[in-house]
């Protein structure tokens, strides 16, 4: 994990679902393949209706239709971000086309679990309600020891709830790590 | 302790655990399908070798059945992945595409196999895991890196979740079904209303509800975030599992000590029918809220509303009757499939009484509930409005963002589906009012 995660914002707003996050159809490229993985950057977010892809304005999707990396590097999401299915491929797709953070109210349990075992995206949850103070396009600056996130757009800055003990498994990389660190799993 | 904390220490190896506390547990099945499978195989080549071996390949149940009969050659290839890993690890429990052994919807495919046992742990790869905890089990959904480290280790670690607690008291009316009280309760609590928790469902309308109708409340916890959703084993949960497996088990039981985070109590006698209004599953409404709502298209399947029950449901609604909509038909499994022929209803067999009303029937699988590629039976392609027995409705699940799903119990759908509107099942059951008389539901008394 890095200690300062830096990049554009793209906000989207409550009970973002995995489906809308990646949508089921997409679920059958293969995760390892580098020509098929990088499929999942692509179609990252596709699954949100259009008016809500990039707010407050929306209609600004997460990849470009031709693209396979996002230009947005945090995600700022209201409440119950990743509700819906299991599957891993989620915060996988988000982390494939370059998001390193999400930064929402809540996030739904499989989700937030994902994100850190595999060590795909740092998950923060916000004090407040940061949908509405921050807009997709804004700089933001995000350091993750101290669980401060800086809006440079704006220069306004937001006090995250920290890490807590998942940190450990975040800065090990992924669960595999943190287990082999701590004597859980053979090395 | 809880039923949940009591399950959880006995596989922690402790006396005692408290909610919040992190534990290693070990798991006595895992399950995995078509979808997470690959990936799970890729990841725990990667951390335990090439040519490692699961840590037990009787606790490993493979169970392909989300994009089954597609030609996306993708997910054809999906499947070989899964045939070649059991092949190689000599899996006993691995359900095959294109054979006798095929089941369908592994939720449903776990229950008739017998893997659901008291007082075990089952962690699957896939949210709906906590279908199992219906049987008095701890069961939950995964990501594939967790189900990798158990493929390799046979342990996991959680989080002690907090247990809330619904209680459902008195006598089930005919009209009302297990889909209609979970989806009031997502409705009360929200979609986020048990996050990190787990949820117990308690009560004389549960203990009187059959196993199939239980496996509808438990389905559905993970729509309000739940971390399991769990029933205490009775006499019915004890007959259903020994009829299934001779595998050894040990039934547990909560504290009358154990703490819970909250209790919400129904009384059942005075609930109505009721739907999840498009976009999401806690968008509560009564249907005759929404009664007379326009309808393309009505879908019974699922894990959630795919059983057996589900369509002796519908059956009994759709009897001597032509459907005005669409309406498609997908047992969970293959047995649910083979007992649609051989379960008659009021003279005639289920699956005929779904030919005769002109329903689209098709083979087990998840099929349309969860979208799927382009040529799933059932799927979304425009503006479709969605009457269904499933489990979700936010936007684009059911295959097309511009659809809208209405989720609801199969009397509900059924009666839907007879009107192409939204249409409350004491409108079109003349013999459920009957029976509503002497106050006797159908499903109660079943074993």
């Amino acid at each position: 994990m890095k200690e300062t995660i830096r990049g554009l914002a793209y906000v989207v707003g409550d009970a973002v679902d995995t489906d809308q996050i990646i949508p089921a159809e997409h679920l059958v490229y293969s995760l390892k393949k580098p020509e098929e993985r990088r499929l999942y950057g692509r179609y990252a977010m596709s699954g949100i209706p259009t008016n809500g892809q990039g707010l407050p304005r929306g209609g600004q999707p997460f990849t470009e239709p031709d693209a396979y990396k996002s230009p947005y590097t945090i995600i700022i999401a209201g409440g119950n971000f990743g509700c819906g299915s299991s599957r891993e491929h989620a915060p996988f797709a988000l982390r494939e086309a370059g998001a390193e953070a999400v930064v929402a109210e809540s996030f739904a349990r499989i989700f937030y679990r994902n994100a850190v075992d595999g060590g795909f995206v740092v998950p923060f949850e916000s004090t407040v309600r940061l949908i509405d103070r921050i807009r997709t396009g804004d700089k933001l600056e995000l350091d993750t020891s101290s669980a401060r996130l800086t809006n440079l757009t704006t220069g306004e800055e937001y006090m995250l709830h920290p890490l807590g003990e998942v940190a450990d498994i975040l800065k090990a990389g992924n669960v595999f790590e943190y287990a082999r660190r701590a004597g859980l799993i053979a090395t | 302790m809880t039923l949940t904390e009591k399950i959880l220490a006995r596989h922690a190896g402790r006396n005692r655990v408290a909610p919040g506390d992190n534990i290693w547990i070990d798991v006595d099945i895992l399950m995995t399908h078509d979808v997470c499978g690959p990936p799970t195989i890729d990841i725990f080549k990667r951390e335990f070798g090439e040519d490692a071996r699961v840590w037990d390949r009787d606790k490993v149940v493979v169970m392909p059945d989300h994009y089954i009969f597609t030609n996306n050659h993708h997910a054809n290839r999906n499947i070989e992945v899964l045939r070649d890993f059991a092949q190689a690890q000599k899996l006993p429990h691995f359900y095959d595409v294109g054979t006798e052994r095929y089941k369908g919807v592994c939720h449903i495919g776990l229950a008739e196999e017998g893997f659901n046992r008291p007082g075990s742990v089952l962690i699957g790869t896939d949210s709906h895991t906590c279908t199992s905890g219906a049987f008095g089990l701890f069961s939950t959904g995964v990501g594939n890196t967790d189900a990798a480290l158990i493929m390799g280790t046979g342990r996991i670690w959680v989080k002690v979740p907090e247990t809330m607690r619904f209680v459902f008291e008195g006598s089930l009316p005919p009209y009302l079904m297990a889909k209609d009280l979970i989806l009031a309760v997502i409705g009360d609590i929200g979609c986020d209303g048990a996050t990190y928790r787990a949820m117990e469902f308690d009560g004389e309308a549960v203990y009187d509800l059959s196993m199939q109708e239980r496996m509808t409340l438990t389905n559905m916890a993970i729509e309000a975030g739940g971390k399991n959703g769990i029933i205490a084993p009775d006499e019915k949960t004890l007959a259903y599992v020994r009829a299934r497996t001779e595998a050894p088990f040990e039934a547990v039981y909560g504290n009358p000590d154990a703490r819970y985070r909250a209790e919400y109590t129904y009384d059942v006698s005075t609930m109505e029918p009721v739907v999840a209004k498009p976009h999401r599953p806690d968008n509560k409404a009564t249907v005759s809220e929404v009664a007379g709502t326009r309808l393309d298209r009505a879908y019974v399947g699922s894990c959630t509303g795919g059983k057996l029950e589900d369509f002796e449901a519908t059956a009994r609604v759709l009897n001597g009757r032509e459907v005005r909509i669409d309406t498609y038909i997908v047992p969970a499994t293959t047995e649910v499939e083979r007992a649609m022929h051989a379960t008659i209803v009021d003279g005639e067999s289920i699956y005929s009484i779904f030919e005769q009303a002109g329903c689209r029937i098709g083979p087990s699988s998840c099929a349309a509930c969860l979208g799927g590629p382009s040529d799933t039976f059932g799927r979304t392609h425009g503006n479709e409005v969605v009457i269904s027995t499933t489990n979700r409705n936010f936007p684009g699940r059911m295959g097309s963002k511009q659809a809208s799903v209405y989720l609801a119990s199969p009397l509900t759908v059924a009666a839907s589906a007879l009107t192409g509107v939204i249409t409350d099942p004491r409108d079109v059951m003349e013999d459920v009012r009957r029976r509503g008389e002497v106050n006797e539901n159908p499903f109660q008394r079943k074993p």
